[in-house]
């Protein structure tokens, strides 16, 4: 199974939210730890609806917190 | 940040599920087989014994399974210090999506390879082990589908 092309920022942005921990993101955006795991793997592209939670759990646009294709930004 | 490798709640829960499938299927077979009546021919005797081999199975699979889960998620608690998911989020819908689709396929192909039997001329016994035999391999495949997508990513 080839990695998913939609790539995120997932863990950093947690730690620059207070240290979030997966499980508190996970609670917030209504999802289990392991879905957060597989996303920040990069083994799971999340639905839009999941994808704009992500986004309003950390208060960004949703292209500050994925991206498509290479990441050639790096933050 | 490094990286934590581990097994996630759901992949332990495909391994147990696959092993105690496996492990079920084979104590019942060897449980059940030798009490084929032998020597008689495609009688209401034989249909009695493969539709209470299926329906035994059945009931057995299901209640085993369900002990076994419960075993697990204790074990699980303890050994971690962490609960199990409570419900099935869009990635655990969709991984069971895909495992549901392989299983089905699996039964299926087995069901048209037991008619198939049939129309070969073979007994009947050879027709209820492939539709059995199809069934345990269905099961399996979900199991090995819901491990590798949890391990690989969908």
């Amino acid at each position: 199974m080839s990695k998913s092309l939609v790539g995120n920022y997932i863990r950093k942005l947690r730690f620059d939210h207070n240290e979030m921990t997966q499980q508190q993101l996970a609670d917030k955006v209504g999802v289990t730890r392991q879905t957060i795991v597989a996303l920040e793997k990069g083994n799971y592209s999340p639905s839009l609806e999941l994808a704009f939670r992500i986004s309003h759990a950390f208060k960004l646009p949703l292209e500050e917190v994925f991206f498509y294709g290479e990441n050639s930004e790096e933050r | 940040m490094k990286a934590v490798s581990y097994m996630t709640y759901q992949e332990k829960k495909s391994i147990v599920s696959l092993i105690s499938s496996i492990l079920i299927f084979a104590a019942y077979c060897l449980y059940k087989y030798p009490q084929y009546p032998e020597g008689v021919m495609e009688s209401k005797e034989i249909f009695h014994y493969w539709g209470s081999f299926v329906l035994v199975l059945t009931l057995v699979s299901i209640a085993a399974h369900i002990v076994i889960s419960i075993i697990f998620n204790i074990f699980f608690r303890m050994t971690t210090g962490e609960k199990e998911p409570s419900f099935a989020d869009e990635l655990d819908k969709l991984i069971d999506l895909k495992a549901f689709r392989n299983s089905f396929f699996v039964f299926i192909l087995g069901f048209l390879l037991a008619m198939g039997s049939l129309n070969f001329n073979q007994p009947s016994k050879v027709m209820f082990i492939i539709l059995i035999l199809s069934g345990f391999l269905s099961d399996v495949t979900g199991s090995l589908t819901r491990l590798y997508h949890y391990k690989k990513g969908v």
